[in-house]
């Protein structure tokens, strides 16, 4: 050791540590066993199964938690469900206190929470006691104003029931705030499972909620395995799944949970783009780079892990950047006095070092830094790869790791299409002192967080998810908190083909979609006699970029309507049908202005210019309506005088549903604007054969998106009737895109296309077993029906916010100010 | 490229100046994180503590200021810490002073005298500070005048107005004569920060005192409603940093006023040691321009050696 004398002349740093022995107290106290926190109370189960966590920095065995089977996974439920049936009915203002109350004993436990925090996990204490436990309290305390206002500001919406929860192991406590606080929020309860590598700050956090008071089985946590996990997943008695971790199992679950009626939220991963123009603060963008991709040794889902940077100030900018490297400190998580920790496990370890080699062998440029490292314990340099190209793998792939790759660019446009060149879309980070330019470029880019100076900031007031394959859903905000309620008129969807049970029905997936084109289908009824002049003959085509289309197959079906009667022939569509209305719906994108990119005042004069165009053929469609289907005329003008009121709705929401300003901690602003989605390829409803057609391709296209229609199956002749309606409504060629034919067929095309953002159904309960599972191979969103009845034809099912949500993904802009 | 050698000013390079980009939140955020990034404990606490009474430039700059105040001040710069805490520290026979001795221009004799047989050097401030509001050739006379009453540093203070108006070029050329007016005597350029109104024009105007040939660059007069801050020393060590690698010669830094706690003066040494590197953490490059800052050192120094909070009237007064 250093004499004072020598430090006084070497001025080198020395250790500074935080002391273990609140935690090591307090695993002694638990006799470094845990059983599950379920109920309120520690649960042992007979001859349970132990599972070891170590301290990632030195090896040190901790603890060891209860690998949860299928029996405990049930008694949570079980002791969820139960609490359900009061914590829904308990008051917003009394759910409130409590969790002021969780919020305030997280506060008075700070210290044994993050420290805890990061013997268990590597995370250096700094940022354990900084940011991951002072957010935990704020979500609880921005949350508990929700709950406080549930009654009055959410007056339409009801808890979804028990919802099981999985979260991963780089922010054990920040990701469990993020869950539990706005479901228990909104009167929902949980059963938590913390990941393998990181069980014991949520096993002492069940502790910190019960000392506050809540009622037994609102807050229920349960520890084990994967298995223990997909057991939580599967169980019939969970209304709503909410995971974050890696793309991989989210789609995973997106399968499991396929068809069920629970609803999915997905945090997922990310391979974020950090842009740094030629006119940014490089000295502060340098730092912004340590944040975001030596944050938590980069084990961090937003990680700011692609640089790129404008080609005339790489150099300097890269070489600023490996100056800075030069001084990261490495070491043990509890010194106070270092900026990465230890990475969390041995496998991990070996993914960030064999991701490295790979960028190497793809032609890249290793520099780490020459800084001390510990001799023991997992820790892993700060590493940059140079010279890559978007085609190496370590560009595309997430690392999670702190590995850096960068690229450059030239222009803006390309640093946009570079950072937007991703399946990922979580995050991304700006910088530029031009305000213009860093806004614009801000909005361009496909991502649920936008940084513009700054990056990897948190808040409750905000929501934070993804774009694309980085998931969906929100979590924080107001937006999140639709994550956590349903429409007060809708019972939990039981489709009725409980797709986790055993005895599930044998659903095939080759078969599902399968369709032979159609043949000629003679009259049964109403035959010709021969004398009357017949009707001309009207045979629409597809409707594709604004333009009729013949059918690329050249098959067509016949409508039959009602009475048995031919009322019409469409197009029997097929899957490049589909694919040319997919690349219409993109084009209408990138036209200029991009449906997208018009103002709402614009989008509003369309379809207010489509209603008066509908309103002028009014006896056509209730004529139309009544052949098809064999109403009563009364019923087919109710139904076409709702579409026109609908489009009216919509009309009004093509400007009023922007977004809001977040009240973030933030000095500046932060903005989440409601994006449009991009494309979605729309499966109407049978019934209704107008106004379901209308009152889902009304708010997608309101809200900026394009569309891909399929119309029912069994009464198209609305929607091909409406293709004159729309082409004298200045609606742009490309927005509105309508395909005929076999539904099912049809949207197997659509959900299995990697370029359709999002799939809506209202078919079967098969159909959106299918739909949901198949929307995995892209994680694009999906709203299906269950095959369970919607009335279209009222407000508040036929319409409204629900509409709004899902033609919609909400982008946080955060913007801090000063000069 | 670096030079051990004294910077002897570039000529005025305007783009450089005009394309300055520094993002204020940004500062903002590594500033708050840094000192929570970076601390030391116990033995290294100290040792960087007494480094820091290495670096103050005790200063007294004050109508008050008689022959015997300054004697009295003097006799602290030689000896700020008591010898027998020297001692326990293991630290017998080092010789500890306080980086130099800080005054106004009238007091410099009196200071010089009574650091006679010390190398501690006597800065005097010069140029019509605090507020640089007199005619130029008054000064420049001021500067002329300190460097022969054997002041071997000079603290001068720039006209504000040049850069709230963008007249770097006037700047630059009255830098320049304090800085011929000089003569062997380092300049220490005081860019009073407080009164500027952006951090853009706090880089903007280190980067014209360093061309104009400062040997240190300071932060505040301490008579500014607002003196050293993180914020502006993070630009100023930038400012530093970016000169050294276009230049090749080593800036000093003085923050001054408003530093008194042992806590804060660590928090800049860790600014100095992570922007700009270990040489800037030693008098030759880094000053502390503070004069209640010395008590808190010697009473932190005291409860480490000790175990005991110290009381203030138990530390000599200087």
């Amino acid at each position: 050791m250093s004499t004072l004398l020598e430090i006084f002349k070497t001025m080198e740093y020395g250790p500074a540590p935080e002391s273990p022995d609140a935690v090591k107290a307090w695993l002694d106290e638990h006799g470094r066993k845990f059983g599950l926190f379920i109920n309120n109370e520690w649960v042992t189960p007979k001859g349970a199964k132990y599972y070891p966590s170590y301290n990632p920095s030195n090896g040190e065995l901790l603890g060891e938690t209860v690998q949860a089977g299928k029996k405990e996974v049930d008694a949570a439920v079980a002791a969820a469900r139960e609490a359900f049936g009061t914590w829904s009915k308990t008051p917003g203002v009394v759910r409130a206190r409590y969790m002021y109350a969780i919020a305030r004993n997280i506060q008075k436990h700070h210290r044994l929470l993050a420290v805890l925090e990061s013997m268990d996990n590597g995370k250096p204490i700094r940022e354990s006691r900084d940011i991951d436990v002072p957010l935990l309290a704020r979500h609880f305390y921005y949350y508990a104003g929700w709950a406080q206002l549930m009654e009055t500001e959410l007056r339409d919406y009801q808890p979804v029931g028990v919802v099981g929860q999985i979260i991963p192991w780089n922010f054990p406590l920040l990701m469990l705030a993020w869950k539990i606080a706005p479901a228990i929020a909104m009167g929902n309860t949980v059963v938590l499972k913390p990941a393998s590598y990181t069980r014991l700050s949520a096993l002492l956090f069940a502790e910190i909620v019960a000392e506050a008071g809540v009622p037994a089985g609102v807050v229920n946590v349960i520890t084990g395995s994967s298995s223990a996990g997909s057991m939580l997943v599967e169980h019939p008695d969970i209304d709503k799944v909410a995971f974050t971790g890696s793309t991989d199992v989210g789609r995973i679950l997106r399968r499991q949970t396929a068809g069920s009626g629970k609803k999915l939220s997905l945090e997922l991963g990310g391979k974020s783009p950090f842009v740094v123009f030629e006119d940014a603060d490089l000295d502060g963008a340098v730092e912004g780079v340590v944040d975001a991709i030596w944050f938590n040794q980069g084990q961090v889902c937003c990680a700011g892990s692609r640089l790129i940077v404008q080609e005339n100030v790489a150099a300097r900018f890269i070489q600023k950047l490996k100056a800075r490297m030069e001084h990261m400190r490495v070491g043990d998580p509890l010194d106070k006095s270092i900026d990465m920790g230890a990475i969390v496990d041995k496998t991990q370890w070996e993914t960030i070092d064999s991701w490295v080699k790979t960028g190497i062998s793809e032609g890249g440029e290793c520099y780490q830094p020459n800084i001390k490292m510990p001799e023991k314990g997992l820790f892993y340099k700060p590493t940059l790869i140079t010279g890559l190209d978007p085609a190496a793998a370590t560009v595309q792939e997430e690392i999670f790791g702190p590995v850096l790759v960068s690229l450059t660019f030239r222009t803006p446009s390309e640093a946009i299409e570079l950072a937007n060149n991703t399946r990922y879309g979580l995050a991304a980070s700006v910088w530029s002192d031009n305000i213009n330019l860093a806004l614009d470029v801000a909005s361009k880019i496909k991502a649920g967080s936008v940084w513009v100076n700054c990056t990897n900031l948190f808040d409750g007031a905000s929501g934070f998810g993804g774009y694309r394959e980085s998931g969906f859903g929100r979590e924080g905000g107001r937006e999140g908190l639709f994550e956590y309620v349903r429409p007060i008129w809708m019972d939990r969807p039981r489709p009725g083909l409980d797709t986790a049970s055993p005895t599930r029905p044998p659903l095939d997936g080759k078969k599902w979609g399968e369709h032979v084109p159609a043949r000629p289908a003679p009259p049964t009824t109403a035959r010709a006699n021969g004398r009357d002049l017949p009707r001309v003959d009207r045979t629409p085509k597809m409707y594709i970029g604004g333009k009729q289309v013949r059918p690329d197959g050249h098959y067509t079906f016949s409508v039959i309507g009602a009475k048995g009667q031919i009322v019409g022939q469409v197009g029997d569509g097929n899957r490049k049908d589909i694919r040319d209305a997919v690349e219409a719906a993109h084009k209408a994108h990138l036209s200029k202005p991009g449906w997208a990119m018009r103002h709402g005042f614009n989008r509003s004069q369309i379809l207010y210019f489509i209603a008066e165009n509908l309103d002028a053929r009014n006896a056509e469609f209730v004529e139309r309506i009544v052949e098809m289907t064999g109403r009563t005329k009364k019923s087919a003008q109710a139904e076409v005088d709702t579409a026109v009121e609908r489009l009216f709705t919509y009309a009004a929401w093509a400007d009023k549903f922007g977004g809001s300003v977040q009240e973030t901690t933030l000095r500046g602003i932060t903005v989440g604007v409601n994006e449009p989605i991009g494309v979605i390829g729309i499966a109407c409803p049978d019934e209704y054969p107008l106004l379901g057609f209308v009152s889902l391709m009304a708010p997608a296209i309101a809200r900026g998106n394009t569309v891909v229609m399929i119309p029912s199956q069994k009464h198209p002749l609305s929607a091909t009737d409406f293709y004159q309606v729309l082409d004298t409504s200045d609606v742009p060629d490309g927005v509105v895109n309508i395909v005929t034919g076999d539904r099912d067929h049809l949207t197997k095309t659509l959900v299995q296309h990697e370029d359709v953002d999002s799939v809506w159904y209202f078919g079967s309960a098969e159909g959106s077993y299918w739909v949901e599972y198949e929307s995995a191979a892209n994680m694009k969103r999906t709203w299906v029906g269950y095959g369970l009845p919607r009335d279209w034809m009222s407000r508040e099912q036929g319409e409204g916010h629900e509409f709004l949500h899902e033609s919609t993904q909400v982008k946080n802009i955060w913007v801090p100010t000063g000069e | 490229m670096t030079q051990n050698n004294r910077n002897p000013g570039v000529p005025l390079d305007l783009d450089w100046v005009m394309g300055a980009h520094v993002n204020k939140s940004a500062v903002e955020r590594r500033v708050e994180s840094l000192p929570k990034r970076r601390t030391v404990k116990k033995d290294w606490q100290a040792a960087w503590l007494l480094r820091a009474v290495t670096c103050i430039d005790l200063t007294t700059l004050a109508g008050d200021d008689t022959p015997g105040r300054i004697r009295r001040l003097c006799a602290k710069a030689k000896q700020p810490i008591r010898p027998d805490m020297l001692s326990r520290m293991g630290l017998d026979g080092e010789k500890i002073t306080v980086g130099a001795v800080c005054v106004y221009p009238n007091r410099v004799k009196d200071a010089v005298e009574a650091l006679q047989g010390s190398d501690i050097p006597v800065a005097s401030v010069a140029t019509g500070f605090p507020a640089g509001q007199t005619p130029l050739p008054q000064r420049i006379q001021e500067i002329e005048q300190a460097v022969e009453a054997g002041a071997r540093e000079i603290d001068v203070v720039i006209a504000r107005n040049y850069v709230l108006t963008g007249n770097w070029q006037a700047m630059y050329d009255e830098l320049q004569q304090f800085r011929k007016a000089c003569g062997e005597a380092h300049m220490k350029t005081i860019l009073a920060t407080g009164e500027l109104g952006t951090l853009k024009q706090v880089y903007q105007a280190s980067l014209v005192a360093m061309m104009a040939g400062s040997d240190f660059i300071k932060t505040s007069t301490g008579k500014e409603s607002v003196n050293a801050t993180l914020e502006v020393s993070l630009v100023m060590t930038r400012a530093i940093r970016e000169y050294l690698e276009r230049y090749g010669y080593k800036i000093g830094f003085k923050p001054a006023g408003g530093i008194s706690s042992a806590k804060q003066a660590m928090a800049w040494q860790s600014l100095m040691k992570e922007e700009l590197g270990d040489d800037w953490l030693k008098n030759d490059l880094f000053r502390f321009g503070a004069s209640s800052l010395l008590t808190d050192l010697e009473r932190q120094l005291y409860h480490f050696i000790t175990g005991h909070y110290a009381a203030k009237h138990h530390m000599p007064m200087g």
